[in-house]
């Protein structure tokens, strides 16, 4: 039967043993040569991008990278989706969003009406871009504009 | 109550109840926003009552843990914690630095990051208070001539669940490893450190209520926190699926954290074989429920309805859906605030000296709550998977499929209602056993 030093060595082990391997894999997994997010690509503007993103708590209502809130739409691939449905005029119809006065209001449910400049807005959008080119092992395809066939179908489908 | 200074406990339990409370009307609010009635949006936008629910249930949390850790931790190394005084200081400052970020989020003041939402200055005070609070108990334990594994595992998780706050603090100029790193904090506390709090807290309530030798149980709480971290650490990588990094993580976290109900499902079958080991003569029978409870809803909602989510094939359509919502709330729920629940009904009667066990009003209480959070879990998986199917199969407009779900979000309400009947009812007999005092301590 198990003692109790046994029990405390297997805790004790294991978790050194898992931590480590967690280190190491983090380690890789943020590494320049396996890098899906186009860091090189990271402007200023970007980065000013996601500092609004952040101070204005965008992130409590909308989701992006499929995490946030759940009460706004998901804002990775968004610009994609906004030119199909608005003619190609995806980034124009964002930054009017941004920088309206009262609040944007979809089937009933209100945004926050920011007022930004348009600089702002533009910075929040080159940070829509840069997150909207990110390789997210097929999340993209299910958010973006071509959502109707799952990746996991397309195949079968193909084949 | 052995010691005086377990008193203090008492008023952390107390900042809890309260912080609980206010954490449920935030609820409402966005449970109504939801099924289209957001009336309150000019003063309380949907993303300031969101950062208001998630950080008042981290705070009340914490209290409750912390107050744990007062009462439990004398009992446990025999011996008066070190300071009474600065305990009080620590209580004063954590209520202080909550209710100021709560103000904040109010005037936009935060840090958009979800869970930790708090600004940065006031991250600052956090690590203060944190420190102050691990400085008094790590000082008595070091002073104790008894330091039991139930202290040592409680005490460590509290340890790793400071340390843990650092990388949430990392400034990064990549979304990517901006949430890379926010995971750190938030899995590893959930499903890793704070799961070293929850079972010493259960530990130190089965060996008290069930009489079960020492020895026995907290050599299985070694194999339940060892499987905890085994699984619970790589399974970090199901956060990491869709966020822009290697695939590897699809195989690691999937493997792992379908591990993970493992840990959940021996902490349940830890507890409810003590339970039938044991003498079961202790009268306070509130305090079984919620123990029990809190083993058995948390191997359900954080192991069975995590499980549901988690494998990659699924993920890849339910991440960032109100499925996770589903799942958070009786994970939450089950895990840590019955723990915190069952450590006051433990308590309370012995540091105030008035043994209400087994009141009709606690027991309604325990089943009201429960009852109510099953429903809420039912309504959010029933909106979540509409929202699957609709938005991310049939390709539907996110608003469209929003309307399509306001009808759940009014059974939402109804069983949330429930449920808040059940934490009125608690609090009801929380005020009801008065304050603690020092007639209600035991002969030695």
């Amino acid at each position: 039967m198990l003692s109790k030093k046994q029990a405390r060595a297997f805790f004790l082990g294991g978790t050194l043993v898992t931590f480590l391997i967690f280190i190491g894999l983090t380690v890789y997994s943020l590494s320049e040569e396996v890098d899906q997010t186009n860091h090189e690509n990271i402007t200023d503007s970007v980065v000013r991008g996601k500092e609004i993103w952040e101070s204005n708590n965008c992130m409590g209502c909308h989701t992006l990278l499929g995490e946030g809130g759940y009460y706004a739409p998901e804002l990775t691939k968004v610009i994609d989706r906004l030119n199909l449905k608005y003619n190609g005029n995806g980034e124009t119809v964002i930054k009017s969003i941004l920088m309206q006065e009262i609040p944007w209001q979809p089937n009933g449910r209100q945004m926050v009406a920011y007022g930004m400049s348009e600089a702002e807005a533009i910075d929040v959008v080159a940070f829509f871009k840069w997150i909207g080119e990110i390789d997210l092992n097929g999340f993209g395809e299910v958010v973006g504009v071509d959502r109707k066939i799952s990746p996991l179908a397309k195949d079968k489908i193909n084949n | 109550m052995k010691y005086k200074s377990q008193k203090v406990a008492y008023w952390f339990f107390a900042l809890s109840m309260l912080l609980f409370g206010l954490q449920i009307i935030y609820g409402f609010i966005m449970g109504f926003a939801h099924a289209g009635y957001d009336g309150l949006h000019a003063f309380i936008p949907f993303n300031t009552a969101k950062a208001v629910h998630l950080n008042l249930l981290v705070v009340w949390l914490l209290s409750g843990f912390m107050g744990a850790a007062y009462y439990i931790i004398p009992e446990e190394a025999q011996r008066e914690l070190v300071s009474v005084k600065l305990a009080y200081v620590q209580l004063i400052s954590l209520a202080l630095v909550g209710v100021a970020a709560i103000i904040g989020f109010h005037f936009n003041i935060w840090e958009g990051r979800k869970f930790l939402e708090i600004p940065r200055g006031l991250d600052y005070l956090v690590v203060v208070n944190v420190l102050l609070f691990l400085g008094l108990i790590l000082t008595t334990l070091f002073k104790a001539k008894r330091r039991t594994t139930t202290s040592l595992v409680l005490s460590m998780g509290l340890l790793f669940a400071a340390l843990l706050y650092l990388p949430g603090m990392l400034p990064f100029d990549s979304q990517v490893t901006d949430s890379f790193f926010r995971w750190w904090v938030v899995h590893l506390w959930v499903e890793g450190v704070w799961e070293l709090i929850m079972g010493g807290i259960l530990s130190f309530l089965l060996i008290k209520l069930t009489g079960v030798d020492r020895e026995v149980i907290e050599k299985w709480l070694y194999v339940i926190v060892g499987l905890t971290f085994l699984s619970g650490v790589l399974g970090t990588g199901h956060h990491y699926y869709y966020i822009g990094v290697n695939k590897i993580w699809l195989i690691v976290g999937g493997i792992f954290s379908a591990l993970e109900p493992l840990a959940f499902l021996a902490m349940a079958l830890f507890a409810v074989n003590m339970y039938r080991k044991g003498e079961k003569k202790h009268p306070n029978k509130l305090a079984l429920y919620w123990t029990l409870g809190a083993a058995i809803v948390s191997f359900v909602g954080a192991g069975l309805l995590g499980f549901a989510h988690t494998l990659p094939q699924t993920n890849l359509y339910t991440h960032g859906t109100l499925v996770t919502a589903m799942h958070g709330h009786l994970a939450f729920w089950g895990a840590y605030a019955m723990i915190v629940l069952a450590i006051i009904s433990y308590s309370l009667p012995n540091m105030t000296g008035r043994k209400l066990y087994d009141s009709s009003i606690g027991r309604m209480a325990f089943w009201f709550s429960n009852i109510g959070m099953i429903g809420m879990t039912v309504a959010f998986g029933v909106a979540g998977v509409v929202q699957v199917y609709l938005e991310r199969k049939m390709g539907m407009d996110f608003m469209v499929v929003q309307k399509e779900t306001e009808i759940h979000f009014i059974v939402l309400i109804v069983c949330a209602t429930l449920f808040t009947t059940g934490v009125i009812l608690y609090m009801i007999d929380f005020y009801k056993h008065g304050t603690p005092n020092d007639e209600a301590l035991e002969a030695k």
